[in-house]
């Protein structure tokens, strides 16, 4: 480790903030009229689309009560629940969650909820009397409810584990207990002590949360509304359109979306504002509101418990379909089970799976060097990352996806760089890096610095620390920090289509590929693979500290 | 911009066969000397030729890979299906290529492509060619009784090659529905008394469009307007006043009362699947058997054409400007064509597309591998399914199309 202090942190911050801006130019462009051929102004064209009123307010509604509604459920759930066996079962249920790509759980939700889903055949005829399935508007409603739902489903999770992480930088327990020997319920006091410090810690992550509902292609794509779609669709479908003018209205769109998800930004920051005082308001009048404690107990586990089963219950759909012979409403169960679509698509399912590793593996690994180079640099020359630092990281997971790949790909062509697997490495790596350090950072701040004081009063040298004594501590955090990165880079679908020339065929390119068409069989297949690719980091962090430290238990992690 | 054409022409021909080294489009159009084939024959050996298809098919995907398969074998060249989830993504990418310089070498060397698309990209000359009527396979294609020389009206000139027949085709469950609606005025009395069962791709999906056009001709008869682009014909209000009034008086009384459509052909199969919706247009006359066989319909489904008559046309291949690999492209495209890969197409078992091919060019044993063919239980004959209408000009579906989504598609 004798590099330069800053050689790491920079080349991290490169390749966070370079691909972004530069796509994001490039993207542009066209929409302020350089680079096209002269028309109508695409910004006239974009507001004369009559379907752009609606599509934004459905961007606008879907993203605030998707986030309003994930980040209420976390916070009920850890209220209420946090420290009981109930919460160690459901936080068991909601990690593996976590890495369920999210083209596979939106499937799932929707052929439970649809009127002619799984829930209506469990329950058809000889309850409902429904001989044919209800002309109901259930999927693909006008609202967006079951878009909302969807991603609340995803994005429940993911809030939940940031929750937990940031836990070990507060004094919330403290605070909550105390406020319960003040006589306020558990629940309440939590909320009001214990939640604020807590949401500090979370606010980024739950901008990300805010934003990516917000300009999501895939979900609304499968759950959304389409008479009109919302207007991250609307674009990508303006991209690929074969009237090549309507680039320029794409590109305006992207625009249009980055501003609507940065002003819905300052407005959610302005909503925090007032919650606060709100909060406050109530802390200080010394209710104690023991009547609705128990509500929002019972209120927590059930909309957690939906969270979990729901994404569970699509997922065994999805296996079923996948083995499924003639399956017509309103059977419960398929006529017959057959491994033929398994036959049919095995053989090509390995080389795609072999792809979807090798740049999941490249790049979570190269995150996680870059990482812990990173918080090694801060940890040995005592700088830490500021505010700013901060939103830096999160920045290619604050601007929509929709308004910088495109302009990547053009930039890569421009300097004559050739499509194909590493291009596709390295932009994963872009949304990579970010949930890494995400991971590990908590962790790696959370040792205890006495120990690092004694090795080095031993007279080891800081190599030698980190290599052995940081890291073996590490070693759960690490290999958590990996597997998230991993299921990260799995999921990604426009980098690697775009980026990738579409050479590049991962699990999640098949399957996004495959929902075009209506073959649920095939459909399910690739979405189990998908998540299992998924999954094997995780089931792997778990594993290999138990080995490793078989005789020590504290080495073990969580 | 015909710089642009002629200089790839040169390197794929040029190099191919020293004989065509400054090319002649005349020669060209009345084919390659057998010499110059076995030229092409030899660069292509070895090549890697990305074709750039939709991938949303099960069994066109499989079909696809076994057409990889045989040019491998037949004449070394590497197949990949670039699975696409809308062609246009191909599209746009020789597009990017071609604004950022990059005019050889391309990422796309084979498209499936189609009427608007083919029409964007010959108009913007991102196609090689001419080369489809060169190709030796061109010799059993039925140019007399089939429309494979254009393409959605718009002359093909031998920019693409055709490799399939399609033609609509309405697919329903005969187990609910015995007797299905055979014109669109019928269409849409059955549609009032049983709201909330029918329903069609929603445009611009092109089988959205479609069903916009087969329903303008249905209820219109076939109008010489609609060979000419609309600019031209001055009196498209009157055209489709019958069409807006019948979309108009239809929406109410579909699936989710037209306030949601599914996304594509195949997501409405599934919809006869789920027992949602009893009749599906289709531009496959084969589809319906094929998805029997996948268990993606009912045992009881059936096709039925309209009395009047339905729209057909030739689903085509073509070649980028920049293609990496045009003799390998040339190579799948002549393979596309031959009779063993358009009986295999044929087969409802794997595909279940109309053929390209005239059946009196072919050699008695050739023929014979089409006669044995069990087009499957719900497959219309040639004679059921009836003479083709021709596509409207290209300028129609966008139109339609616009006009669709602005009083329909974007209603909330």
């Amino acid at each position: 480790m004798s590099l330069p202090r800053a050689t790491l942190p920079a080349l991290t911050i490169a390749l966070l903030t370079l691909p972004v801006g530069l796509g994001l130019f490039f993207t542009l462009a066209p929409a302020l009229g350089y680079m096209l051929p002269p028309g109508p102004a695409p910004f006239m064209q974009l507001m004369d689309w009559p379907g752009i009123g609606p599509a934004t307010r459905l961007s606008l509604t879907t993203g605030l009560a998707a986030t309003a509604l994930s980040l209420a459920i976390t916070a009920l759930v850890a209220a209420g629940w946090q420290g009981t066996r109930a919460f160690t079962i459901l936080h068991r249920l909601l990690s593996p969650l976590l890495s369920v790509p999210h083209a596979a759980a939106a499937f799932g939700l929707a052929f439970l909820i649809a009127p002619s889903g799984w829930l209506a055949r469990a329950l058809s005829p000889w309850l409902t009397g429904w001989q044919t399935p209800p002309d109901l508007l259930i999927v693909q409603d006008s609202a967006g409810l079951a878009l909302i739902a969807g991603l609340t489903a995803k994005e429940t999770p993911f809030l939940l584990l940031m929750l937990l992480a940031a836990r070990s930088q507060t004094r919330s327990e403290a605070h909550a207990r105390v406020a319960t020997t003040l006589g306020y319920p558990r629940a309440v006091g939590w909320l009001l002590v214990a939640f604020p410090a807590l949401y500090a810690q979370i606010r980024l992550p739950v901008y990300v949360v805010l934003a990516y509902s917000m300009s999501v292609v895939d979900v609304a794509m499968i759950l959304g509304p389409n008479t009109p779609p919302t207007l991250a669709v609307q674009i990508t479908r303006w991209m690929s359109d074969p009237d090549l003018s309507l680039r320029g209205v794409a590109a305006a769109g992207a625009l249009w979306q980055l501003a609507l998800v940065l002003s819905t930004l300052a407005l959610w920051r302005l909503g925090e504002a007032l919650a606060a005082g709100a909060g406050r308001a109530l802390a200080t009048s010394g209710h104690r509101l023991p009547g609705l404690s128990a509500g929002l107990k019972a209120l927590g586990l059930a909309l957690g418990l939906a969270v979990a089963l729901s994404v569970l219950a699509g997922l065994a759909s999805q296996a079923l379909w996948s083995v499924a012979g003639y399956w017509g409403y309103p059977d419960a169960l398929p006529d017959a089970l057959s491994v033929k679509t398994w036959m049919r698509h095995g053989p090509m399912l390995w080389p795609v799976a072999l792809t979807t590793l090798f740049v999941a593996a490249a790049a979570a690994l190269a995150a996680l060097a870059l990482v812990t180079g990173c918080l090694e640099a801060e940890a040995r020359h005592g700088f830490r990352m500021g505010a700013g630092g901060r939103l830096i990281l999160y920045l290619p997971l604050l601007i929509p996806q929709i308004a910088f790949l495109p302009g990547l790909q053009v930039l890569m062509l421009t300097l004559g760089l050739r499509e194909g697997l590493w291009p596709v490495v390295l932009s994963h790596l872009t949304f990579v890096l970010p949930y890494t350090l995400i991971a590990l950072a908590g962790p790696y701040h959370a040792i205890d610095p006495r120990s690092f004081t004694v090795a080095a009063a031993l007279g080891t040298s800081p190599a030698g620390r980190f290599w052995r004594l940081r890291l073996p501590l590490l070693l759960a955090p690490l290999l958590t920090a990996f597997a998230v990165g991993f299921a990260v880079s799995v999921g990604q679908y426009l980098p690697t289509l775009l980026l990738g020339g579409g050479r590049v065929t991962t699990l999640t390119t098949e399957a996004v590929a495959l929902t075009s068409g209506g073959d649920r069989r095939a459909i399910g297949a690739y979405a189990l693979a998908q998540t299992a690719a998924a999954l094997l980091p995780f089931a792997l962090a778990l594993a290999i500290p138990r080995l490793a430290f078989a005789n020590r238990k504290g080495m073990r992690g969580g | 911009m015909k710089h642009t054409l002629a200089l790839p022409l040169t390197l794929a021909l040029g190099l191919a066969s020293p004989a065509l080294a400054g090319p002649d489009p005349e020669s060209l159009s009345t084919g390659l000397t057998p010499e110059a084939w076995q030229e092409v024959r030899a660069a292509a050996e070895g090549q890697t030729v990305y074709w750039h298809a939709w991938g949303g098919s099960t069994t066109t995907n499989a079909f696809i890979d076994w057409v990889g398969t045989r040019v491998k074998e037949e004449y070394g060249v590497t197949l990949e299906h670039v699975k696409l989830s809308d062609t246009a993504d191909a599209v746009g990418r020789v597009l990017a290529e071609q604004q950022a310089g990059q005019n050889e070498d391309g990422a796309v060397d084979l498209i499936w492509i189609n009427g608007p698309n083919f029409a964007a990209m010959k108009g913007q000359n991102l196609l090689f060619g001419p080369f489809a009527e060169s190709l030796p396979n061109w010799q059993y294609v039925d140019v007399e009784n089939k429309d494979v020389q254009t393409d959605f009206t718009v002359p093909v000139e031998g920019y693409e090659a055709p490799w399939a027949m399609a033609q609509v085709v309405f697919i329903h469950d005969e187990a609910r529905l015995p007797e299905p609606p055979r014109s669109m005025a019928a269409l849409l009395e059955w549609a009032k008394a049983n709201p909330g069962r029918f329903t069609f791709p929603q445009p611009p999906d092109f089988l959205g469009s479609t069903f916009l056009k087969q329903a303008l001709i249905d209820l219109n008869g076939t109008d010489e307007a609609l060979s000419e682009p609309v600019d031209a014909a001055d009196d498209y209000a009157a055209s489709t006043e019958a069409l807006w009034s019948f979309i108009d008086a239809l929406t109410p009384n579909l699936w989710r009362q037209g306030r949601a459509y599914p996304q594509t052909g195949p997501r409405q199969l599934q919809l006869i699947a789920d027992g949602e919706v009893d009749l599906a247009i289709s531009f496959s006359p084969g589809e319906a058997s094929a998805a029997i066989a996948n268990n993606e319909l009912p045992p009881t489904a059936r096709t039925y054409v309209l009395d009047g008559g339905t729209l057909g046309n030739a689903s085509f291949v073509a070649i980028p400007y920049n293609s990496s690999a045009k003799s390998g492209a040339m190579i799948v495209a002549d393979f596309l064509m031959s009779p063993e890969a358009q009986a295999r197409a044929q087969d409802p078992e794997v595909l279940g597309y109309g053929t390209v091919l005239a059946m009196d060019k072919l050699g008695a044993d050739e023929r014979a591998a089409f006669e044995a063919l069990d087009l499957g239980v719900a497959t219309l004959s040639p004679e059921e399914l009836g003479k083709a209408q021709p596509e409207p000009h290209p300028s129609w579906t966008t139109r339609l199309t616009e006009d669709w989504i602005a009083k329909h598609g974007v209603k909330e």
